[in-house]
């Protein structure tokens, strides 16, 4: 419906409108004003320029998952176990984070099925501290490991983040081995477990659960990588190469199978599933 | 010649009043013996008090002390027959992580630890202790015939973080990492891992995932360099002092919080100042950990390491 969006730009008063959060995003790649319903439906891809936005946990699992899945809650664990402040308190950002999203953390899970193939998923929110793995994310990705055990099915984690959550000190750091316990169980068990990288995930995560899975799919464009570019640039002081640490060049890297147009996500992850966990009658 | 740091000024200025008297009286009659004596015990006060009380961002300034004593170091000191083994069978050699075979008091033991360097060619040489893929995979080669040989994995941890480059990223710095630490959750023989300086984020987890975590006295172990830590949080490397006050990076902090197991002791005034010292007492812990763990079954060794980390965070 591009046509609605050009005539409506063209329109001197409409101007003052297009700013209403609830009826226009902006594509942050291509600026386009893109009507925010028909974003949605379009699973938060740009209708213009095929950008994937970033998403929150419930649209993910609803866009993977087949309707009525179960919603594991998410786990209790100490909270701001430093007493952590800087400019302000750990405790403060969480209840503002807390505030602006339906979950008590970054990682959520939803256990049912994929087009009919038993499977765990597992989501990280970007929109929640940036995503980053601190006790609540890596206890709630184990969560979802010990559920795909229980169920003997496939875990699918969706991962993005910034890396690990600073105000949890070396506890975050901590979450590394820890997710990597129950990534070895599920490969012990014989379980499938696969990763869709998604923009951005980076730093400690990456250096964890997010490399360790039998398949790795990421999302066009997504930024993938350890460390920081400007970590990097500040280090080796030269220019970044093209497309440095997106997802077609972890592609042609070899650190990633496939690169996923989100409109076939799902599918692609049902076929996988049919390899590693044999075919269900439909 | 030692280089003092910041927070060992007073010290220092002792210290060279001491060389200063003792310069002045040579060939004097004036018996400044008594006098010297005097000072030399108020600098050894001086340099105890301060060490016993050191802030978080003093201790890192001593975990990153040009003279403190890295790998090379440690093997020379503490371990026998070192045969180093080199290269991942699949890129190249990394001189920032070392490894090898070696005897720790008659122990057969696989050795494995980042190594920083000592002067401006060697440090060149080693990469500044900041390991590539291939050194994180040569890591992984060694855990893994350590288990199939039946050895032991001694780790000396000692990096401010894996290798920022474009080169190491193309390589899988990432994937590297996390194929490290699962190595070390894998091995069915016993892993001991010390924290000799800095333990600086997933570049040393890789290395430190182990059943037994020791920790030097001063040696400080953190997600991010302080600095790191102030320039996104803060938004200036100015405040590293509070981010590594917040972040709780000492070995005293990291005991309590059960993320290590054991501090090793240093001599007066840091490792650096007496190097063989501080190996010896490393050493002998060491080789405790390990004597306590060979009682141990495979299964009890790796149910261990896992019930270890599982718990973090849930108590």
């Amino acid at each position: 419906m591009n046509w609605l969006t050009r005539v409506r730009n063209s329109l001197p008063f409409q101007s003052k409108r297009e700013t209403n959060d609830n009826l226009w995003v902006k594509c942050p790649n291509c600026q386009e004003m893109l009507f925010a319903k028909e974003y949605e439906e379009n699973q938060q891809v740009c209708m213009r320029c095929d950008h994937h936005g970033r998403i929150g946990a419930d649209e993910r699992l609803n866009q993977l998952l087949d309707m009525g899945y179960d919603l594991l809650e998410q786990p209790e664990v100490k909270e701001d176990p430093l007493k952590f402040k800087d400019s302000k308190k750990y405790t403060d950002r969480l209840k503002q984070a807390r505030a602006k999203n339906p979950h008590r953390d970054a990682f959520s899970v939803g256990s049912g099925q994929i087009e009919g193939r038993d499977a765990v998923v597992g989501v990280q929110d970007f929109g929640f501290m940036g995503g980053s793995m601190g006790m609540a994310v890596g206890t709630a990705f184990c969560a979802g490991a010990e559920r795909a055990l229980t169920r003997n099915c496939a875990y699918v984690v969706v991962t993005a983040a910034g890396g690990a959550r600073m105000q949890e000190g070396i506890l975050s750091l901590m979450q590394m081995p820890k997710a990597t316990v129950m990534t070895r169980r599920l490969h012990e068990a014989g379980l499938p477990y696969i990763v869709v990288l998604t923009d951005p995930t980076t730093g400690g995560v990456t250096a964890s659960y997010a490399m360790l899975g039998d398949i790795h799919i990421a999302e066009p464009g997504a930024l993938i990588g350890f460390a920081g570019q400007r970590v990097i640039q500040d280090t080796i002081r030269e220019q970044l190469p093209e497309g440095f640490q997106r997802a077609e060049y972890l592609r042609k890297h070899g650190m990633v199978d496939m690169v996923v147009h989100r409109h076939e996500l799902r599918d692609t992850l049902a076929n996988l599933l049919d390899f590693l966990q044999g075919e269900k009658a439909a | 010649m030692i280089s003092y740091l910041e927070f060992e000024k007073p010290v220092a200025q002792l210290e060279a009043r001491i060389a200063e008297l003792r310069s002045a009286a040579e060939g004097d009659d004036v018996d400044i013996t008594k006098e010297l004596e005097r000072l030399e015990v108020k600098s050894a006060d001086l340099l105890a008090s301060t060490y016993s009380s050191l802030t978080p961002w003093q201790k890192t300034q001593v975990a990153r002390h040009p003279s403190r004593p890295h790998f090379r170091d440690f093997v020379e000191h503490i371990f026998d027959d070192f045969i180093p083994l080199g290269g991942d069978r699949n890129y190249g050699d990394d001189e920032a992580i070392l490894g090898g075979f070696a005897r720790l008091d008659g122990r057969r033991v696989v050795l494995i630890g980042h190594e920083k360097g000592n002067d401006t060619e060697s440090r060149i040489r080693h990469n500044f202790g900041m390991g590539k893929p291939e050194g994180y995979r040569k890591a992984i080669r060694l855990m893994e015939l350590a288990g199939r040989f039946g050895l032991p994995v001694v780790t000396l941890v000692d990096t401010s973080g894996a290798f920022p480059g474009i080169e190491a990223e193309e390589r899988g710095q990432a994937e590297a990492i996390a194929r490290s630490t699962e190595a070390c959750l894998a091995l069915p023989t016993p892993m001991v891992a010390t924290i000799v300086g800095e333990g600086g984020s997933g570049g040393a987890v890789a290395l430190a995932s182990a059943e037994r975590v020791l920790m030097f006295e001063h040696a400080v172990y953190s997600v991010i360099s302080p600095e790191g830590c102030a320039s996104i949080l803060w938004r200036t490397a100015e405040k590293a002092p509070d981010a590594a006050e917040a972040m709780r990076v000492t070995a005293q902090h990291l005991k309590k919080l059960k993320v290590i197991d054991r501090i090793v002791k240093e001599p007066v005034g840091g490792a650096h100042r007496d190097p063989e010292a501080a190996s010896k007492t490393l050493g002998k812990a060491i080789g405790q950990e390990l004597d306590a763990l060979a009682k141990m079954s495979s299964d009890e060794i790796r149910r261990m390491r896992e019930e270890r980390f599982l718990q973090i965070g849930t108590n």
